[in-house]
């Protein structure tokens, strides 16, 4: 019995490594290794794209929480080439935990806006996603807003949010921190909490949904949300949620709306770092930013790179100039406000 | 407490001394190799909330503004999800194994069935369902004209109360299995003398049958509060902010993996109370079961009449309704509109590793228990039970969580074994564990122990000693007396631990999607890749093919039970 059992042991050791061993093997040849927030099937066309032209090869894991902490695990030994993050803070953290390297490529400096890459090449933006207000088309009749407009007396009961504490909310309120300062984003927040109209729950488009049954009247959203809902085939009543809201693109007194961006890092201890400096370089070029952001309704990092129809009928993004590392630095503050405040509470009366 | 566990002390004692001793060290040694293992994960955790960087601010800002609001809500919700899988699990359990009712049988058999959906299915599927554009509320609008949400008031999914309500209807099931097995086995006899006694319905429940079974409650209880502790794709969906919700944001909000690891510390404290609690109900229960299997008699059941006949079916009817027929209609509709997703090879593919990690982690978990149980028979030391009660901690521990500290243990061993290949031998190991999918199934291993450890210890503990007593008079060796007498008669809790095991590894996400490597997705991880745009629905029909995997092996348990056969 203990040896049959031993056994059974032994053959099922043996099973679940060959069946790894099957995935190493493909990462022998040129393969760029690539480690993901981003959901595979959406980065797939552009990677297809590349293989093509390059005749290199990619693999894809998705990872959403710890990517950080198993590339700097692995360390010497990672099989990663370059990390794809959906958040500007992910990648500064990736940075700081020293498990990037690099990259002095002259294409990628002048392709990319200063403000969305690193200042030593450590990482590079490739989308952009504002994080823009649904107001409702019925019930608000304002065409432009400032941020500070959510927190106004005059909106009580009619703001949804999200979970203050995710990545979206605190990259914004991170912003608003670097362009008021602690102290009046702090009073601002306590206003927004007042305006809630529910306590903040749900993903961004859910807001929208609380905006078409009538919930609220004004929530804040990433601008892609209105395309996937717009052209959501499967789904056809989130078209009907979509309709119901407009986006307004907010300021920050005199700067534009804030972004966050999604983005790509060399790992520092890449196996196959030509290969993974071509993808960088390819995934920055014209052809793949034009893919790439109309299959996720972002918008291209590059200036000169049109958005899809579907985004350009927003209206016109003027972004917030300010460097992403900065609001990224911001991001601890703007957590512990949000905890402060009892932003996650919901509205106090 | 205190007094009762002197009493109990006082009463085991002379069954110790029955125990024939061995002196070999074999058993605790075995013993110590597994709780070694198992801990690994537990102890890197604590290593990283004992090393990291401490700041006291980040501290004082945890005390202040998070934990007062995070422990109270995750005291409130396991209140609630207890309260509520007691009262549907236990009280299902009584209706069937007391009463005649239409249904009963097949209700005995599916009530089971909610524990094939994975909560954080469950809190989704709920959400859609009864959101404001979902079938309820969209039925309540077109009956009484409502225009809007500011037209009526609506109870919110979305809270503490709401998730309870999600927890509760699929985790009932561990609840259910205890009780019913303890009802329909040692129960019945002294349920049949206290009627013959004069003693009626209720009072046989209250003052009999509830008694006898509260070890056996109590230990599925445990289960139901350690799942409660560790998820964290129902609460998030759901926005409850749970302890475990707050390891998140100190972890990935502010960028302290240390301070996250020192609040699951807090959280370990409340886990091993837990434990501590389980252990000292498991004690007593080892009193009630090994004689009441000697005498078996048939079930007599009473017949009530049509008016509380027709509400005891209802009673069966709706946990089933709720905890899986909701599921599988929301997430059903969603898979049936892309059917085309059915024929992707990458979820064949997904199927076909969810099955084998499935299986592959089940025998080994069984047979780590079992190896476990086996020890503390041969061997009744202190040292012993603490160890293997130890090493089914990492079952409360949130699957991130756990799988970090495993990825920082792996790696490490990794890394040193080869740089020290290389130093002296030129070869390349690379990330020889960590780099395969060893790291999933040692992480749900790890993860699931507690589960085969609790089902083989109510299995064992029903066996009499003087079983194995009988067989080592006769000349059989310890390992003949374990192996050629105890294992077979184990075998219906064997099969009961393997299948909970199983249906837990296939509905395992979050250790598997830090640990897994290139190519290797289960059908938990395709859900959530599918998913991570924000819309489940996408993930649909992979999350139609969890349920349908976890239920057969489920179904299969539920009939070997539905023979009213004790285990």
């Amino acid at each position: 019995m203990i040896s049959s059992a031993a056994r059974l042991a032994a053959a099922a050791t043996l099973m679940l490594s060959s069946a790894a061993m099957g995935a190493a093997h493909a990462a022998d040849g040129e393969t760029v290794n690539i480690y993901s927030y981003r959901q595979p099937d959406l980065i797939k066309p552009v990677l297809d794209a590349f293989t093509e032209e390059t005749g290199i090869d990619t693999q894809v894991l998705f990872i959403n929480k710890g990517l950080e902490e198993r590339v700097q695990a692995e360390g010497e030994n990672s099989p990663v080439d370059l990390i794809l993050s959906t958040d500007i803070s992910r990648l500064v953290n990736a940075k700081d935990m020293g498990i990037t390297q690099p990259v002095d490529s002259e294409d990628l400096a002048n392709s990319i806006p200063d403000e969305y890459r690193d200042e030593d090449g450590n990482w590079f933006g490739l989308t952009r996603r504002g994080r823009v207000i649904y107001a409702s088309r019925d019930r608000v009749e304002a065409d432009e807003m400032d941020y500070a407009d959510l927190a106004d007396e005059a909106n009580r009961g009619r703001v949804c949010i999200r979970d203050g504490q995710h990545s979206y909310n605190l990259g914004l309120f991170g912003s608003l921190i670097a362009r008021w300062g602690e102290e009046k984003t702090e009073q601002w927040m306590e206003g927004l909490r007042d305006n809630l109209a529910r306590r903040p729950d749900g993903n961004d488009r859910a807001q929208a949904q609380g905006i078409y049954s009538g919930e609220c009247d004004l929530a804040l959203g990433n601008t892609y949300y209105v395309g996937l809902m717009q052209t959501n085939e499967k789904e056809p009543e989130q078209q009907e949620w979509a309709k119901a809201i407009k986006v307004i693109f907010p300021t920050i007194g005199e700067h534009g709306t804030h972004v966050n961006i999604s983005g790509m890092a060399l790992a520092r201890h890449a196996p196959h770092p030509d290969a993974a400096k071509k993808l960088m370089a390819f995934l920055a070029s014209d052809e793949a930013q034009k893919i790439y952001a109309g299959q996720v309704f972002e918008y291209p990092v590059k200036a000169d790179v049109p958005a899809s129809d579907i985004v350009k009928a927003f209206g016109e993004l003027d972004a917030d100039d300010l460097p992403l590392s900065e609001v990224a630095s911001h991001r601890k503050a703007a957590s512990e406000m949000v905890d402060r405040v009892g932003l996650n509470q919901g509205p106090t009366n | 407490m205190e007094a009762l566990l002197s009493e109990w002390r006082l009463r085991i004692q002379p069954r110790r001394s029955q125990t024939i001793r061995i002196t070999s060290k074999r058993p605790l040694f075995a013993v110590g190799i597994i709780a070694a293992l198992a801990l690994l994960p537990i102890v890197t955790v604590i290593g990283i909330a004992l090393l990291g960087e401490t700041d006291p601010a980040q501290w004082r800002h945890l005390t202040q503004a998070v934990l007062p609001n995070a422990l109270g809500t995750t005291l409130w919700l396991l209140l609630l999800v207890g309260f509520g899988t007691t009262v549907i699990g236990v009280g299902t359990a009584w209706l069937i194994a007391t009463y005649e009712f239409p249904g009963r049988r097949f209700f005995a058999w599916m009530l089971v069935l909610p524990i094939a959906v994975p909560p954080y299915l469950a809190a989704y599927a709920f959400a859609e369902f009864l959101t404001y554009t979902g079938p309820v509320q969209g039925a309540l609008r077109a009956v009484f004209g409502w225009q809007s949400a500011r037209d009526y008031w609506f109870p919110d999914i979305r809270s503490t109360p709401g998730a309870a309500l999600v927890m509760g209807v699929v985790l009932y099931p561990y609840l259910y299995l205890a009780a019913r097995v303890i009802f329909l086995m040692q129960g019945r006899n002294i349920a049949d003398v206290a009627r013959t006694l004069g003693a009626g319905t209720g009072k046989v429940f209250g003052r009999v049958m509830l008694p006898t079974a509260r070890p056996a409650i109590v230990a599925g209880l445990a289960l139901v509060m350690m799942e409660t502790l560790n998820d964290i794709g129902a609460v998030e969906h759901l926005g409850v902010r749970t302890l475990t919700f707050a390891i998140y944001d100190t972890w990935l909000s502010r960028g302290s993996l240390a301070g996250a690891a020192q609040l699951a510390a807090v959280m370990m404290t409340i886990i091993f109370s837990l434990v501590l609690a389980e252990n000292w109900a498991r004690r007593r229960q080892i009193f009630h079961g090994s004689r009441a299997t000697q005498m078996m008699s048939r079930p007599v059941r009473q017949l009530p009449s049509f008016g509380p006949k027709l509400a005891m079916s209802a009673a069966c009817a709706l946990p089933i309704l709720f905890g899986f027929g909701i599921p599988v209609a929301v997430l059903g509709r969603y898979a049936f509109n892309r059917s085309e997703q059915f024929t992707s090879p990458a979820l064949m593919d997904a199927l076909g590793n969810s099955i084998l990690l499935g299986a592959v982690v089940a025998a080994v978990t069984v047979m780590l228990a079992f190896t476990m149980l086996a020890a503390g028979r041969l061997e009744r030391s202190r040292l012993l039970g603490s160890l293997s009660r130890l090493s089914t901690l990492g079952y409360a521990m949130p699957g991130t969580i756990l799988g970090l500290g495993l990825l920082f243990a792996l790696t490490t061993f990794d890394n040193s074994l080869d740089r020290f290949l290389r130093a002296n031998f030129n070869i390349s190991t690379g990330l020889l564990l960590s780099g395969s999918a060893i790291a999933v199934g040692y992480a749900c291993t790890a993860r699931f122990l507690a589960l085969a450890d609790a089902n083989l210890r109510a299995g064992m503990q029903k066996l009499p000693p003087h079983i194995d007593h009988a067989a080592r008079s006769l000349g059989a060796g310890s390992g003949r007396s374990l192996f050629k007498i105890l294992l077979p008669l184990l075998k219906p809790a064997l099969g009961t631990a393997y299948i909970l095991v199983f249906v837990d590894t296939v509905k395992e996400l979050s250790a598997t999607i830090l640990l897994r490597p290139f190519g290797f997705n289960t059908l938990a991880t395709h859900v959530y890749e599918n998913a991570s745009r924000g819309a489940v629905e996408d993930g649909a029909a992979a999350a139609i093919l969890i349920l349908f995997l976890a239920m057969i092996p489920v179904l299969l348990l539920s009939y070997s039970l539905r023979r009213d056969k004790p285990v």
